[in-house]
C-alpha cells in the first residue's frame, strides 16, 4: 500500500503529472477576485474566507478526473483489482495521494493568498484549520465520483456534476467556520460538523467506491 | 494442484457469449485458448480472474492464485522500468525483480522511462510483471501482441520455466508459441442466441390478451 502511495506521488511530481495544477488554479482564482470585485478592502475582507474555500474546492475538482481514469486507461486498475490488496484500500490510498498532491499545497499557500484578499488577522488560523480538516473529505468524495465515472470516456463533466452537490455540505461548514473566525466569533460548532463530514466520508465512501469500481470493470 | 472449471457461462454486457465451458488445468500444464474474434476469450479470462461474475457454473481457481495479464500492460509512462516492476513486486509482497528483468532481457533498459520504450519492450515489461507476482496460475490475454520472434521465444521459455516449477498457464493466443500446450477451442461453447421470434410472439399474445 505504501508502494501504491509512493507510486502516485512519484508520478504526480514527474513531468505532466499534474503536481502544482491545483495550486496554480487556486492562485489564479484568488488573484483575479480582487480585480473582479473591486479594491474596497471591507468587501474583500468579508468574502475572503468564502473565496478561499470556493477556490480550494474548485482546484480540487480540477484534478479529480485523473484520480482513477489514468489507471483505468493503462490497465493498472484491472491488475490492482486482481492484486492481493483490497480495492477499498486502493481507493483510500489514491484519495490520500490526491489529497497530498492537491490539497496540502493549498493549505500551505492559503494564508499567503489571504493577504491578497485582505483576510482579517484572526481568520488565518481558522482558514488553515478548516481547509486541513475539510479537504480530505473533498478528496475521498471525489474518489467516489471518479469511481462512478471510471469507465466513461471524457467523464469529467459528469464527474463534476455528480460531485458538486456532495461537496456542498463540506463547503458550507468549512466556509462558515472560517467566516466566524474572521468575525471574531467561535467557530467550533461548524468545525466539528466539518470534521464529522470528513470522518463519515472516510468511513463509508471507500466501500461504496470499491463496489462501484468492481461493477464498472465488468 | 488441479483446477476444475465446470459448466461456466459468461456474459459480456449482459449478453451470454459462452455456455457450459468445462476444462481442467493441472500443475505444469499449458492450455492454449483458441477461437475466432469475438467468441469470448477475453470474457472467459476476465471471468476466471474474478473481474466479472460468472452467470452460472463453477471454477475452483482461487483469485489469490492467479496472475492476470490483460491487453494493457498497466505500466506508468513516467516511471522507469525498474520502478514499474518494483511497484508490482511490492504490491504482491515479493522483492526479487532481477530474475524478471533477465528473463525478458530488460537489463539494459532498467533506467529508461516506460514512455520511451518501444511497443515490444513495453509488452516484455508487462510480461515480466507476471514473474514478480509469484503466483502459480498465469491467465494471459494475447501475450504475444507486438513481440518479435526472439521475444516470443523469451516468453515461451518463461512459460516453460514457470510450468517446470509447478505453475500452469491459460493463454489466449493466435500464434503457435512452440509450447507443449493443450488446445481448448471455444467455438463449440458459443452461446446460442435466443430465438427472438418465439420470445416476441409470446409477448405479443400476452399483450393482445391484456387488451382484448
Amino acid at each position: 500500500m505504501i508502494a501504491l502511495f509512493l507510486r502516485d506521488l512519484r508520478q504526480a511530481t514527474r513531468a505532466g503529472g499534474g503536481f502544482g495544477l491545483g495550486v496554480a488554479f487556486f492562485l489564479i482564482v484568488v488573484v483575479l477576485v480582487p480585480f473582479g470585485v473591486g479594491p474596497e478592502s471591507e468587501i474583500l475582507a468579508t468574502i475572503a474566507p468564502g473565496i478561499l474555500w470556493v477556490g480550494a474546492l474548485l482546484s480540487c475538482l480540477l484534478s479529480l478526473d485523473r484520480l482513477l481514469a489514468l489507471d483505468y486507461e493503462d490497465g493498472s486498475l484491472d491488475l490492482l483489482a486482481t492484486a492481493p490488496i483490497p480495492l477499498e484500500a486502493v481507493v483510500v490510498i489514491k484519495a490520500l495521494a490526491h489529497w497530498v498532491v492537491t490539497s496540502v499545497p493549498l493549505v500551505i499557500v492559503a494564508p499567503m493568498l489571504g493577504v491578497l484578499l485582505n483576510l482579517p488577522g484572526g481568520a488565518y488560523g481558522w482558514v488553515v484549520i478548516t481547509l486541513l480538516v475539510g479537504t480530505p473529505a473533498l478528496s475521498i468524495i471525489g474518489a467516489f465520483g471518479a469511481a462512478l465515472t471510471v469507465g466513461l470516456k471524457r467523464g469529467g463533466l459528469l464527474l463534476s456534476l455528480l460531485v458538486l452537490p456532495l461537496y456542498v455540505p463540506t463547503l458550507i461548514f468549512g466556509a462558515e467556520a472560517a467566516r466566524r473566525g474572521a468575525d471574531g466569533l467561535d467557530g467550533t460548532t461548524p468545525l466539528l460538523m466539518l470534521a464529522g463530514i470528513t470522518l463519515a466520508s472516510l468511513a463509508l465512501l471507500p466501500f461504496a467506491a470499491a463496489w462501484v469500481i468492481r461493477i464498472n470493470l465488468r | 494442484m488441479q483446477f476444475q472449471v465446470s459448466d461456466l457461462c459468461c456474459t459480456r454486457a449482459g449478453v451470454p457469449v459462452l455456455e457450459n465451458v468445462s476444462f481442467s488445468l493441472s500443475s505444469g500444464q499449458v492450455i492454449a485458448l483458441r477461437g475466432p474474434n469475438g467468441i469470448g476469450k477475453t470474457t472467459l479470462l476476465r471471468t476466471l480472474a474474478g473481474l466479472q461474475p460468472a452467470q452460472a457454473g463453477t471454477s475452483n481457481l482461487a483469485i489469490d492464485q492467479i496472475a492476470y495479464g490483460a491487453h494493457a500492460d498497466g505500466l506508468k509512462a513516467t516511471l522507469t522500468v525498474v520502478e514499474n516492476l518494483q511497484f508490482w513486486a511490492a504490491i504482491y509482497g515479493t522483492t526479487d525483480i532481477s530474475t524478471a528483468l533477465s528473463t525478458f532481457d530488460l537489463e539494459n533498459l532498467t533506467a529508461r522511462q516506460a514512455q520511451n520504450l518501444s511497443a515490444g519492450q513495453k509488452r516484455r515489461l508487462g510480461l515480466a510483471r507476471l514473474l514478480v507476482t509469484g503466483r502459480p496460475v498465469w491467465i494471459l490475454d494475447e501475450p504475444t501482441v507486438s513481440l518479435d520472434a526472439a521475444s516470443v521465444a523469451l516468453f515461451a521459455n518463461a512459460v516453460r520455466t514457470h510450468c517446470d516449477n509447478g505453475g500452469c498457464a491459460l493463454i489466449a493466443s493466435h500464434i503457435d508459441l512452440g509450447l507443449k500446450a493443450e488446445v481448448l477451442d471455444l467455438t463449440p461453447y458459443r452461446a446460442r442466441p435466443r430465438t427472438q421470434a418465439t420470445d416476441l410472439s409470446g409477448f405479443d399474445d400476452d399483450q393482445d390478451g391484456a387488451f382484448l
